[in-house]
């Protein structure tokens, strides 16, 4: 049986721009998906196609057991979404906007109101309650606004960026909401650009890019397929990276990387903090000393830039750019 | 952080009707509360048709020639039945700025995500805009009473013919707001959304019995103007306020004007509002 969420070979096109190549996706009840990616990848239009907004060119959906394409007014139903960009009205308070929500949700108005309320609670927006959303700050629209996605529970929940230019308090206590929402059995996909996030909310991540998902499994077993870990050396004083960089080689199972400006050296390795422990010694005994040094393991943000291969675009331009100042 | 779980659970849809005319008032009330909190906009939607009234009826009062004279006194009561329908027609260009504004501002994104009816953004927008139609009616009126209007000047009428007349130009207003939707979620811009109502409004306005008698144009244009959904309801009003200058065309829709503008705007309504709602169920942003 599909999951709350399921999609598949799902086909976008405006005008020549292929926004969605063929997705597919399966989230599980109760769970939560990450979906990551580039800057137009094509996360918001995967998001769109499953909420009924956009109509796909081809592929399937079925959200919350009901098909996107058949039944769209069933599907709303059962979902809430924050889109990318808060959708709330300006001249309305943040009060007004969420009872106004509440009511088409065929709420009643008292119930509305209650609801209001306690969700201002929540997001923090208790003080602002009574001015038009316009005199809120960034941060305080897109609470507005995800507070809104959340007026009834519904059983399947999209948020696309949820915590963008939220303060770390708030992105915190967003978490929080979000774990909550999920342990009482809400599916939700996420997408975001922290990929602290993922790692931290998401039991399952999807990596788009040119609107195909290439990668996805659990953070754990993204970044095993990443490669394994590796030391870190800063050292005190630029005259020494070379002589770091001949240990490092010593105990390294492959290339060592040096940025010559950080004083920084990168070598992957096996053999954990033992093996930490004889890189520190040799150093020290060569008289090298360090600033800081370290046992990395690889961070989704390393899974994204090697998936994604903007790590070497971004080289490229970087060599790029040297020649140019040498001509 | 208990209120999550207090969240309720998404109800059963009732009675379709009736949860599409509770949908409409919700959205109807938003948009006026909204237009409460801008009310520059409604000032300045009062500006022009006032300047029309006071500019009509001293620089061309005096010079038009109505019902055989070219009394100041026979063109301003002449005038008021036309100036009152351009008046409500404007609406359309506020109904389409409305509606392009929330498809850009992506609010439409948050009401095509909820399981709300599907007409009720569009008819709540369309509702309110009645209802600021309605106040600029009447403050307009009061100013036509100033600038010396009456009604009964050329034959007689009473209170139920003139709130009849009233009654018509709202429903020519409200038809002409749901062209202004379709055009709201074709254009996606307000500013062209308020262009793009108001421009073709001139020679629909224009091109009819409003300001002038149409009987002195060439036979092509008279055609043109008595059959004209907006001559309809301008000719009904002078009819119902008693006023002068009415035509004497025996074009069926100027010899019962009462029942074509009732059914121009019925089908205006029945068509755009078709179209409209096929449109927004398929608008992206
Ligand atoms: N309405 C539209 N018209 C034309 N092109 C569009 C439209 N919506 C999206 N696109 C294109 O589709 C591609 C995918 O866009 P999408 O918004 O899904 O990216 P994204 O992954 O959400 O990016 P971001 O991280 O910047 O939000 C982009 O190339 C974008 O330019
Ligand atoms: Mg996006």
């Amino acid at each position: 049986m599909p999951g709350a969420i399921y999609a598949e070979g799902l086909v976008k096109t405006f005008g020549d721009v292929r926004a969605l190549d063929g997705v597919d996706l399966d989230v599980p009840e109760g769970t939560v998906l990450g979906l990551l990616g580039p800057n137009g990848a094509g996360k918001t239009t995967t998001v769109r196609c499953l909420t009924t907004l956009l109509r796909p060119d081809r592929g399937k959906a079925v959200v919350a057991g009901v098909d996107v394409l058949k039944h769209p007014d069933t599907v709303r139903r059962s979902i809430g979404l924050s889109g990318q960009f808060a959708a709330v009205d300006e001249y309305l308070t943040g009060r007004e906007n969420l009872q106004m929500v509440g009511q088409l949700y065929q709420m009643k108005a008292k119930a509305a109101k209650q609801r209001a309320a306690d969700l201002l609670e929540q997001f923090n927006l208790a003080d602002a309650a009574d001015r038009p959303a316009k005199t809120y700050s960034g941060g305080m629209r897109r609470r507005l606004d995800l507070a809104a996605a959340l007026v009834v529970s519904p059983p399947v929940m999209f948020m696309d960026e949820p915590t963008t230019g939220l303060d770390p308090r708030n992105r915190q206590q967003l978490w929080e909401v979000i774990k909550q929402l999920v342990s009482g059995g809400t599916t939700l996909l996420l997408t975001t650009q922290y990929l602290e996030e993922a790692d931290h909310l998401a039991h399952d991540i999807a990596v788009v890019d040119h609107g195909r998902v290439i990668a996805k499994g659990t953070s754990d077993q993204l970044k095993a397929r990443t490669g394994g870990e590796r030391v870190e050396v800063v050292v005190h004083e630029r005259a020494h990276i070379a002589d770091a960089a001949e240990v490092l080689r010593g105990f390294g199972k492959g290339e060592t990387t040096v940025e010559e400006h950080t004083r920084k050296l990168t070598v992957p390795v096996t053999g954990g903090a033992k093996l930490l422990a004889e890189v520190i010694r040799e150093l020290d005994t060569r008289g090298i000393e360090m600033d800081d040094i370290g046992l990395r393991r690889p961070t989704l943000d390393d899974v994204f830039l090697s998936l994604t291969g903007h790590m070497a675009e971004a080289a490229d331009q970087d060599e790029a750019n040297g020649k140019e100042a040498v001509k | 952080m208990s209120a999550v779980s207090d969240a309720v659970r998404i109800t059963a849809p009732g009675n379709p009707v009736s949860r599409s005319i509770r949908d409409s008032l919700i959205v109807a009330k938003r948009n006026l509360i909204r237009m409460s909190r801008i009310p520059e906009v409604v000032i300045f939607g009062l500006i022009q048709p006032i300047m029309f009234v006071v500019l009509f009826t001293y620089v061309f009062g005096g010079s038009m020639k109505i019902d055989g004279s070219t009394s100041a006194e026979g063109y301003k009561n002449f005038l008021m039945a036309g100036i009152f329908a351009q008046t409500v027609t404007f609406a359309t260009a506020s109904s389409g700025a409305g509606i392009a504004d929330d498809m850009h501002k992506g609010l439409i994104d948050r009401f095509r995500s909820l399981p709300m009816a599907r007409g009720a953004v569009l008819t709540g927008r369309t509702l309110a805009d009645l209802v600021q139609t309605a106040l600029t009616l009447l403050i307009l009126a009061v100013v036509a009473l100033l600038v010396g209007w009456r009604v009964g000047t050329f034959h007689d009428t009473n209170a139920g013919r003139v709130l009849a007349a009233f009654g018509l130009l709202l429903l020519l207003g409200y038809a002409f707001t749901w062209i202004g939707a379709l055009i709201g979620l074709t254009v996606r811009t307000p500013e062209a959304a308020t262009s793009g109502g108001l421009v073709w409004l001139f020679p629909v306005t224009f091109l009819s019995g409003a300001f002038v008698d149409t009987s002195n144009m060439t036979p092509w244009l008279r055609h043109i103007a008595e059959w004209n959904p907006f001559s309809a309801t301008v000719q009904a009003a002078r009819v119902l306020f008693g006023n002068p200058g009415q035509s004497h065309s025996t074009a069926w829709p100027m010899e019962h004007p009462v029942w074509a503008s009732l059914i121009y705007s019925v089908l205006i309504v029945v068509v755009f509002r078709t179209l409209a709602v096929r449109k927004y169920r398929s608008a992206t942003a």
